[in-house]
């Protein structure tokens, strides 16, 4: 049997710990490396597969870059609200989608309501079509290219799928 | 404290509190449930971030060390923000509530609420 | 000029809880009404936290973490059994 079978989750676990407890003393740690290495020992045989990140580092990029659109999109949408309703021009969309795992398919659908003027509504049941919620539609295929271009293809770049 | 964290602080709770209110105010003034999910999932975030940033700022000038366990809370918001606005979404799907007329996409809703796949209405690459 | 601002916020936030009350009450769907509770902890959350500031105490954090979870929680609860006339299946 493996020390480490989750070895992400045990990070988070870990770093989690000292967080809500806000201390670093050396009783705290201890505590949180008996959970970080528990925890996972005892849940892995519950867990389903998970694609493996294959390039961490385009993770990194790709959650920065993520946090610098949700402040960009959270001014834009704040701007629409305030701005006048009778102009806005709501809408459904479908969005074709090439992810075919279940986290790849989570994050695509967070991150696209997190960030621009969309919200997802649901996933079709052959994952093939993310269907989306728009605030304001003006264009409808060139929203479709940017949740394509700025945000799949990184996350199939991710998990190399 | 010194005048610059005074600063700083303030200046970020008063964002927080400006889209806390514009979040809210979101949710009485649109017209439609769809359109009234945008405003808490992205003003709200916004909003809780900039006074978490304000009591973490605060809270570690009074202990005198980093604190930093207050970025758990927007960390944990941020996940479920979207989980939860996507719940709502599909509740308010599955009840067939009515967008406002002049909403695009309409005939897209019973296949979304079935959650069939759809012929796209443009050229697929 | 913290003491100002910290006044002029929970004026904010207790004017965005009315406006989350108002759509609660009035909400014509269910899900609209969840909507307003779910934008109603958000908005508890922040408040808590600038009491926090206001009393100078920390204790205040752990009240906030346990809103956030069990506001989401609540959230997922109420819209599963609305979809599905259960909560667990």
């Amino acid at each position: 049997m493996k020390l480490f079978p989750m070895p992400f989750h045990s990070l988070l676990l870990f770093v989690v710990w000292l967080l809500l407890n806000n201390s670093i003393s050396a009783g705290h740690i201890v505590l949180a490396t008996f959970f970080a290495i528990t925890i996972p020992w005892l849940v892995t045989g519950m867990r389903d597969e998970h694609p493996k990140i294959l390039k961490p580092w385009l993770a990194i990029r790709y959650v920065l870059m993520v946090m610098k659109d949700i402040l960009t999109a959270n001014v834009e949408v704040a701007l629409l609200i305030v701005g006048p309703v009778k102009k806005l021009k709501p809408g459904f969309v479908a969005i074709p989608i090439d992810v075919d795992s279940d986290l790849g398919i989570t994050i695509l659908a967070s991150t696209v309501s997190l960030t621009p003027g969309t919200v997802s509504a649901e996933v079709s049941k052959d994952r093939a079509w993310l269907y989306v919620h728009s605030l304001h539609l003006e264009n409808e295929a060139e929203l479709i290219e940017s949740v394509k271009q700025r945000y799949e293809r990184p996350i199939k770049e991710i998990f190399g799928c | 404290m010194p005048f610059y964290l005074e600063i700083i602080i303030c200046v970020s709770l008063l964002t927080g509190g400006a889209f806390l209110l514009i979040g809210s105010y979101g949710l009485v003034r649109l017209p439609d449930i769809y359109m009234r999910l945008h405003s808490p999932t992205k003003a709200s975030t916004l909003g809780i971030t900039g006074v978490l940033v304000a009591s973490m700022i605060f809270q570690s000038h009074l202990k005198g060390f980093l604190s930093i366990q207050e970025l758990l809370i927007t960390l944990f918001l941020l996940i479920t923000a979207p989980v939860a606005a996507n719940m709502i979404a599909k509740t308010a799907l599955h009840f067939r509530t009515k967008p406002i007329d002049k909403t695009q996409g309409q005939e897209l809703m019973e296949t979304i609420r079935d959650r069939k796949s759809t012929k796209p209405p443009h050229t697929p690459r | 000029m913290l003491s100002y601002t910290i006044i002029i916020v929970a004026i904010c936030i207790c004017i965005a809880l009315i406006l989350n009350l108002w759509r609660l009450l009035q909400g014509p769907t269910a899900s609209d009404r969840i909507l307003a509770l779910d934008t109603m902890y958000i908005n508890a959350i922040a408040l808590i936290l600038l009491y926090g500031i206001h009393v100078k105490s920390a204790l205040y954090f752990e009240a906030a973490v346990l809103i956030a979870m069990l506001g989401f929680v609540s959230t997922a609860a109420l819209c599963k059994y609305l979809l599905r006339g259960d909560i667990i299946e």
